[in-house]
């Protein structure tokens, strides 16, 4: 989501002078903060109607908008291959891009592939997402160290480089939205989420293809990114291979005004709805999600939470690598002298037993209680507690179990057999 | 976790049976924080660090090594008599070791095609962990433990808290380093996800699968690894071989390694 409603506008005239920004934006905090840390134009960024003009720029100037990030002071993040995946890593400059390959997916299968053509968003979602930026594995929140009338606790400055995500999918700005909700929208903010979500430029790109365990189309979050965005790509490999460009905020305008990249023609604009037709038509997987809520909560008991439970690992990949899982456990971790201590906030999960662990034992000792905890919550009690579902069809939880688990099937066969008791 | 020590300077022992001293040169390994462990605690019996022995009792006392003879069967009797808070450290004071392999063995012709005089041999035929000898309160896994684990359970006694030394998968750690699923993405065997944590995910890392050092999780479903390893090309012979190394005794690991035995 842009910033709207959350931060005042710029004040007119505020513009850019330090010798190194060669944009001209205007920003706030200038001298509080360093020029090249500071994500200006961002802190403005005003959400727009995303129809605000479509532009069209060659694969030989992808490279530019990367220029044009990087020279307004975004760190570049984005799809690259690493360990036989598409990862999200640090990017220098389009070359850095998966060229030409493509990912094969599968209940607990993940292969790359060449593909016939240099397509640079080729694929769809890996291993990663982009919560691993905004709501990273492990934080330090504060210290308290000993003194000599009692203890002095330091709270430190949330880390926030400014980050550009680039190749940004419908799915995970959606996921995006939901992790909003839950870290900023509940009255209690995050500060750490909240530094970093402050401090992003989002590049999405339009997929135009789907993966074998890709389902964004039945849960209405993909494959075509509808808003959140700052910029807006689809790729064309047809006569000749481009990039539709579509703004979503003011600095997204702005930026693509930069690259003075020309109007989109009808021709373009088609092949870029033709892409996206091409990604719903190949969705790998669906899931019926009418009543879904209801079905879940009325089949507690159904016995296909054991048919899970006799395959389900409690390895917790599932839910490390879906981008809206958020829970964690927080750790004090004191020196062996006793005079320090650091609180520190690490990645959890609902399969590990300790998770639900209170006095006296763990809320839930048995597998299928966890998995069923984690589905019911993902698709039903997500709804009474965020008002959303908590999934957004990603397919990464399908992908990334090494048993297969497929939560589109596991509803699928309840659905079947619903109200069927052990 | 019962009430660990509360005197000024706890003593600290350190005893040895079957094992190869890995578990206790992690201790030593802890260089930079070796001289905090040194100040927190009084050194009473180390014999890798200190040839001096100071009798107990002792407050914590670290065990490493299974139970392979009559001798020591005796001696670790009079260790926990010594002993308030008694800790294994490492998978043969904690499962058997790589020496319970002899427990699908028949030790017997072992001894009597290695050695050329086996009857100077006195030993047991089984190898097996401390607590199936005496009450031991809490056990640190790995092959090697590893040194931010013990150093953790050191510091958890000192302050009498919960060491932060979770029992959950492999998995979560890989997950947290960014590492590409071995297992998934290559199509290569991996025990991470029925693997107690506590290396940080060393091996998938360096594009192999993990071995089972620390042997089974909280909640290892070995069955369905094993047929998830099944499904990716793997035989009978290389689960039985998976599940039977460091750990092949700790329940999970032993039901499931014989499950797929060769009969005989
Ligand atoms: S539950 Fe699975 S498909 Fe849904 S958002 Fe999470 S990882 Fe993606
Ligand atoms: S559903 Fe799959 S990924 Fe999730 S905990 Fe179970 S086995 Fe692991």
């Amino acid at each position: 989501m842009a910033q709207s409603g959350r931060r005042e506008p710029a004040p007119a005239g505020d513009i850019c002078a330090h010798r190194r920004c060669t944009l001209g934006y205007s920003f706030r905090d200038a001298t509080l903060i360093p020029h090249l840390a500071l994500p200006h134009p961002g802190r403005t960024a005003v959400r727009m109607n995303a129809t605000s003009g479509h532009h069209v720029l060659p694969v030989s100037r992808l490279g530019d908008l990367f220029s044009a990030l990087r020279s307004a002071g975004w760190n570049l993040a984005g799809p690259r291959i690493r360990d036989g995946a598409i990862v999200y890593d640090e990017l220098e400059t389009a070359a850095d891009l998966p060229a030409g390959w493509t990912d094969e997916q599968a209940p607990g299968k993940y292969g790359l592939k060449k593909r016939g053509d240099g397509a640079l968003f080729g694929y769809v979602v890996g291993p990663h997402s982009w919560k691993k930026y905004l709501f990273p594995p492990t934080v330090r929140m504060w210290s308290a160290t000993k003194t000599a009338d009692g203890m002095e606790v330091e709270v430190p400055q949330p880390a926030a480089p400014p980050t550009a995500f680039i190749g940004v999918r419908a799915c995970e700005l959606a996921a995006i939205a939901v992790q909003d909700k839950v870290f900023l929208g509940s009255g209690f903010v995050d500060p750490v989420y909240k530094a970093r979500r402050d401090n992003i430029f989002l590049v999405a790109v339009n997929c135009g293809q789907a993966g074998g365990t890709c389902f964004c189309s039945s849960m209405n979050t993909g494959p075509k990114a509808r808003g959140g965005f700052d910029i807006a790509l689809t790729e064309i490999l047809e006569d000749g291979h481009r990039f539709l460009l579509e703004s979503g905020s003011e600095r997204g305008e702005r930026l693509v005004a930069l690259l003075a990249a020309p109007a989109a023609s009808d021709a373009d604009r088609s092949a870029a709805d033709a892409a996206v037709a091409r990604a719903v038509s190949m969705m790998g997987r669906t899931m019926e999600t009418s009543g879904v809520k209801e079905l879940l909560q009325r089949n507690y008991e159904h016995p296909r939470w054991d048919h899970v439970a006799a395959r389900c690992l409690a390895c917790t990949n599932c839910t490390m690598v879906c981008p809206t899982c958020f829970c964690s456990t927080v750790e004090d971790v004191p020196n062996l002298s006793l005079d320090r201590s650091d609180h520190v906030r690490t990645w959890d999960s609902c399969f590990t037993s300790d998770f639900s662990y209170i006095h006296g034992g763990s809320v839930r000792p048995s597998v299928k209680s966890r998995y069923r905890q984690w589905m019911v919550h993902k698709l039903s009690t997500w709804h009474d507690q965020f008002a959303s579902s908590g999934c957004v069809g990603c397919g990464r939880c399908i992908t990334w179990c090494p048993t297969g688990i497929d939560i589109t099937e596991e509803v699928r066969e309840i659905r079947a057999s619903d109200g069927a008791n052990t | 976790m019962k009430k660990p020590p509360v005197r000024k300077k706890p003593r600290l022992a350190v005893f040895k049976f079957a094992s190869c001293d890995g578990c206790q040169l992690s201790l030593l390994s802890c260089e930079d924080e070796l001289l905090a462990v040194a100040g927190a605690v009084e050194i009473a019996n180390f014999l890798e660090a200190s040839r001096a022995v100071v009798k107990g009792p002792y407050d914590v006392t670290l065990v490493e090594g299974s139970i392979t003879t009559p001798h020591d069967a005796e001696r670790i009797l009079e260790v926990r008599a010594q002993s308030k808070f008694l800790v294994t450290i490492g998978a043969c004071a904690t499962a058997g070791g790589i020496q319970a392999l002899r427990n699908f063995g028949d030790v017997k012709e072992f001894t009597s095609l290695v050695y050329a005089r086996p009857d100077y041999i006195s030993t047991l035929a089984t190898s097996t962990p401390i607590a199936s000898h005496v009450k031991v309160d809490y056990e640190l896994r790995g092959c090697p433990v590893s040194k931010a684990n013990l150093l953790e359970l050191l510091s958890s006694l000192l302050h009498g808290r919960r060491p932060n030394i979770r029992e959950h998968s492999v998995c979560l750690e890989c997950k947290k380093r960014g590492t590409v699923c071995v297992m998934v993405a290559h199509g290569t065997p991996c025990l991470g996800p029925v693997t107690h944590d506590g290396c940080g995910a060393i091996c998938p890392a360096f594009h192999r699968g993990c071995y089972g050092c620390f042997g089974p999780q909280e909640t290892a479903n070995t069955s369905s690894l094993a047929a998830a390893w099944t499904r990716m090309g793997s035989t009978g012979e290389d689960l039985t071989r998976a599940f039977r190394t460091y750990n092949a005794s700790a329940e999970p690991f032993r039901r499931e390694g014989d499950a797929h035995a060769r009969p005989g």
